[in-house]
């Protein structure tokens, strides 16, 4: 890179290096910590089509178990939660945000006529939209174009990862998708860039322009990111794991005054056609020890309470096992919801009735979009109609 | 206005294959695309050469593994398996950096860039080199055959198969992967069939599975041979039979158009081109090589509207400067970690839908990495860059050497630079000829695709006036460090 090794732990000290500071950013020399108050909220996608029935399973079902002679989770071994329902034996760390009144499940979220096809699914998901139309923009996008309009710094929502989701990209803006803001200040900060970014002038050719917008954007952020995530670093010792290290930098970023509101990051794959028990223990371990981590960060911190996380999976699996040791794609599923602040706590709605499928798949009770609704309009302050494009009904978890 | 041979012969060079060499500079403005079309033809009608990536040491121990009868993995010993695993992971990279070489370096440039767009349209997931290795094969043996037989040879290879899980689609426990994939993404697209259409073509499927050699096997005693209705038609069809049905469809050579047509033309489709397109490619009986000349060979493909506005690839932007600036890399594992950062790693599609390409390989890190390139290909320096977590669906399979460490144990972490060696003689004899203060003009001349350069005094202020020489090297990196180089 031309930045030189040297030059790079240098800028690294921002005690060192103000002089690289531009002007604009001078008030944010000294930053305090954020006082309580300042909401966010936090998406953990689960990707590949979470089995939801071994997520929060239903231990006294005999149907449950009738399906899954080989995959169905021993109510011994699961973790109780109340007489009927038991989580996954791996997800110690969301037990005990149950015990301590800060997890709540929403059990069969879905939407009305459910597509199989993983992208198609992910589409409807990070759209939010329904399953016969076709939506270019994602949910989140289009509560940044709200949030956002004619900024030039698009930081109300950022992604812990190198590729941003259709869910973060709006019509006008797109959120930052970033692994590590250390990295972005990295290859942002170069006097060449800047130059050939002041000399361009509007081309009228739609993908040339559409690249600098980009480029404005992203050297506009990334002094900012970089600045507020050395600004109050988390000092919770979290999990050496690709989602730990992301909600420590998610929970350094809280810390900060940094405008952001929406965090999202990724978990995956949890398409389990073969070995799934394996696979699920796996991703489970890592989810309850990062989650786990992140809570007490957040709470060690007096902001737990400003935290809104939740997770979503494209789709759940069928209630039969495969022949493979694993679970073919599905429909409705639950999710999980963490934070200081929820209105409602444990086993929200009532589990899976597995007397009444649909040619074997769960129906859902609950419309994902009204979850989405919820948050915007009661967490986030913001116009859902207007974003979702549709009145839907608020839930009242917050 | 009309427009210059040489920009015309460039974006023909870019759109059917990628990109143009050093050696093509001189013709660039002697030639007609006519005739550059047609040589590019002639070269890419060559049969290709097998890519064999597995080293004798592999063969040696997926050879002992079949003597011994030892049919499934799991009659391996753990340290066998374990063995085999890492060492097949490493076959995929050989393959890949081969292929890329391939791509730089061979004429027959349509029959690659055809390969490419196949590769991403059959998109496939597997571990198993030597399954890999086969498919490729099949891609390119077939790249601009018939699309009749691709499909066919396609779905009776052992890497589609197993990813798309037909080999436990059985009569009594169906599994509709295999027959949902084939008609979503490699036939007809979505809306044209209905989930009984799905039920019924998987019921054909089934029985359809691979040996652990990777030959096709046809389990009769799993198959369904009773009657099934599919899009219509009712019969005690097979596989083969549902792939006949679905080319029978005029929308499957609407669908296969309109998705070359997005590749190789313009991510906005023009509806009357793409139908002219759909109703040759039908006519000719899916006859590749042809729908390809009816592109090529046509004014509009050379319309301005076409020029310059294709977002690169990350494969097409890493081979592209390849091909300009020829370079022996001694750190080649650079290329697939830059394929990673940049979100296109062969064989690594994100899904069985591909790599959706367009802007969507743009974002804030993404378009400073690509920006950045040029540079660290010239400037020895550190190769400091974190790689993608590939977390992404691969149908229950999860490749752990794929996912990011967190122990600092990352491919070129520990400061291993690029340490490309630039072959600068041909690309510098090119402009002997030229003033120096028409240089900066003709190098994004031959570089850019856009109508609009980047300014001229940006690239001449960063550029090293020492001499000539020195001049030529930096303005070019420069110029392929700016937004623009990026499209074609």
């Amino acid at each position: 890179m031309l930045f030189k090794r040297k030059e790079f732990l240098q800028l690294g000290s921002l005690a060192t290096a103000s002089f690289m500071v531009p002007k604009f950013l001078k008030s944010f020399e000294r930053i305090d910590m954020v006082p309580a108050g300042n909401k966010v909220m936090v998406i953990l996608q689960l990707s590949g089509g979470n089995d939801g029935l071994n997520t929060v399973i239903p231990i006294r079902n005999d149907i449950y178990y009738r399906e899954r002679p080989r995959l169905g989770i021993e109510k011994t071994k699961a973790l109780a939660l109340t007489d009927e329902v038991g989580l996954h034996p791996a997800l110690i760390g969301l037990k005990e945000l149950y015990d301590d009144g800060s997890l709540g499940i929403l059990n069969n979220v879905g939407y009305p006529n459910p597509d199989r096809s993983h992208f198609r699914s992910m589409d409807i998901w990070q759209t939010g939209s329904a399953s016969n139309e076709y939506v270019t923009t994602g949910w989140v996008g289009r509560y940044l174009d709200a949030q956002c309009h004619g900024c030039d710094r698009p930081t109300y929502a950022l992604e812990i990862d190198d590729v941003l989701s259709l869910a973060l990209k709006g019509e006008n803006s797109k959120a930052i998708a970033m692994k590590d803001p250390k990295r972005l200040f990295g290859t942002s900060n170069e006097k060449f860039f800047k130059d050939v970014l002041k000399s361009h002038k509007d081309s009228g050719e739609e993908t040339v322009d559409y690249l600098y917008k980009t480029m404005s954007e992203t050297l506009s952020s990334a002094n900012y990111i970089f600045q507020q995530s050395q600004a109050h670093p988390s000092t919770t010792e979290y999990p050496k794991t690709e989602l730990g290290n992301g909600l420590k930098t998610i929970a350094s970023l809280i810390f900060s005054d940094i405008n952001t509101k929406v965090y999202y990051i990724s978990l995956g794959s949890f398409d389990t056609h073969v070995n799934q028990e394996a696979q699920q223990q796996r991703l489970f371990t890592e989810l309850s020890d990062a989650v786990r981590a992140f809570s007490k960060d957040m709470k060690d911190n007096n902001r737990f309470n400003d935290v809104m996380m939740f997770t979503f999976s494209e789709f759940g699996r069928r209630v039969s096992q495969n022949a493979s040791g694993g679970t073919d794609h599905g429909t409705a599923n639950n999710m999980f919801l963490v934070g200081g602040a929820l209105k409602q706590k444990g086993v929200i709605n009532e589990m899976p009735n597995l007397d009444d499928l649909d040619e074997g798949e769960l129906k859902y009770k609950i419309d994902f979009k009204t979850v989405y609704a919820t948050v915007l309009k009661n967490w986030l302050d913001a116009d859902d109609t207007a974003i979702l494009g549709k009145k839907y009904e608020h839930l009242s978890f917050c | 206005m009309s427009l210059s041979n040489q920009l015309k012969n460039q974006h023909l060079l870019w759109r059917a294959g990628f990109g143009p060499a050093v050696e093509q500079l001189d013709n660039l403005d002697k030639t007609s695309p006519q005739k550059f079309y047609k040589a590019i033809q002639k070269t890419s009608s060559k049969k290709p050469e097998y890519i064999q990536a597995a080293d004798n040491y592999l063969q040696g121990l997926m050879m002992g593994v079949q003597d011994a009868g030892k049919q499934q993995r799991q009659e391996m010993s753990p340290e066998q398996r374990k063995e085999l695993q890492q060492k097949s992971r490493e076959g995929i990279k050989n393959l890949n950096l081969y292929w890329i070489k391939e791509m730089v370096n061979t004429d027959a440039q349509l029959r690659e860039k055809m390969s490419f767009f196949w590769h991403g349209h059959f998109a496939c997931r597997n571990l198993n080199i030597f399954f890999q290795q086969q498919l490729l094969d099949v891609i390119r043996q077939n790249a601009l055959g018939n699309f009749r037989d691709l499909i066919h040879e396609v779905s009776k290879t052992a890497a589609m198969l197993n990813f798309l899980n037909n080999n436990q689609n059985r009569k009594d426990h169906p599994n509709e992967n295999f027959a949902r994939e084939v008609m979503e993404l490699f036939t007809m697209g979505r809306g044209n069939y209905t989930e009984h259409d799905v039920k019924e073509a998987a019921r054909a499927f089934t029985g359809w599975g691979a040996s652990a050699k990777g030959e096709f096997v046809f389990r009769k005693f799993q198959h369904d041979d009773g009657s099934k209705t599919f899009l219509g038609k009712t019969g005690n069809f097979d596989g083969d039979e549902v792939l006949d049905i679905l080319l029978e469809h005029r929308q499957t050579a609407k669908y296969i158009s309109q998705k070359v047509y997005r590749f190789f033309v313009n991510e906005n489709v023009d509806p009357a081109k793409a139908e002219w397109l759909a109703d040759r490619f039908y006519k000719n009986d899916y006859d590749i090589s042809k729908l390809m000349e009816d592109i090529f060979t046509s004014d509009w493909f050379y319309d301005e509207k076409n020029i310059g506005a294709r977002i690169k690839s990350p494969i097409e932007l890493l081979v592209g400067i390849q091909r300009m600036l020829p370079m022996k890399l001694e750190n080649e594992e650079a290329l697939l970690l830059l394929q990673r950062v940049l979100g296109q790693m062969l064989f690594y599609p994100p899904n069985v839908a591909g790599w959706p390409g367009g802007k969507t390989w743009i974002d804030s890190s993404t378009l400073m990495m690509r920006m950045r390139i040029p540079q660290l290909i010239d400037d020895k320096d550190e190769f400091n860059i974190k790689p993608k977590d590939d977390d992404d669906q691969m149908m229950g399979r999860k490749d752990d050497e794929m996912k990011t460490k967190s122990d600092g144990n990352r491919m070129g972490r520990a400061g291993r630079p690029i340490n490309a060696e630039v072959d600068w003689k041909k690309y510098l004899s090119y402009y002997d000829k030229v003033a120096r203060e028409e240089l900066v003009n003709d190098i994004s001349g031959i570089l850019l695709q856009t109508k609009k350069a980047v300014n001229a005094d940006v690239i001449s202020q960063y550029a090293d006036a020492g001499s000539k020489e020195n001049f030529i090297k930096t303005a070019t990196i420069q110029i392929m460090s700016t937004p623009e180089y990026q499209l074609c």
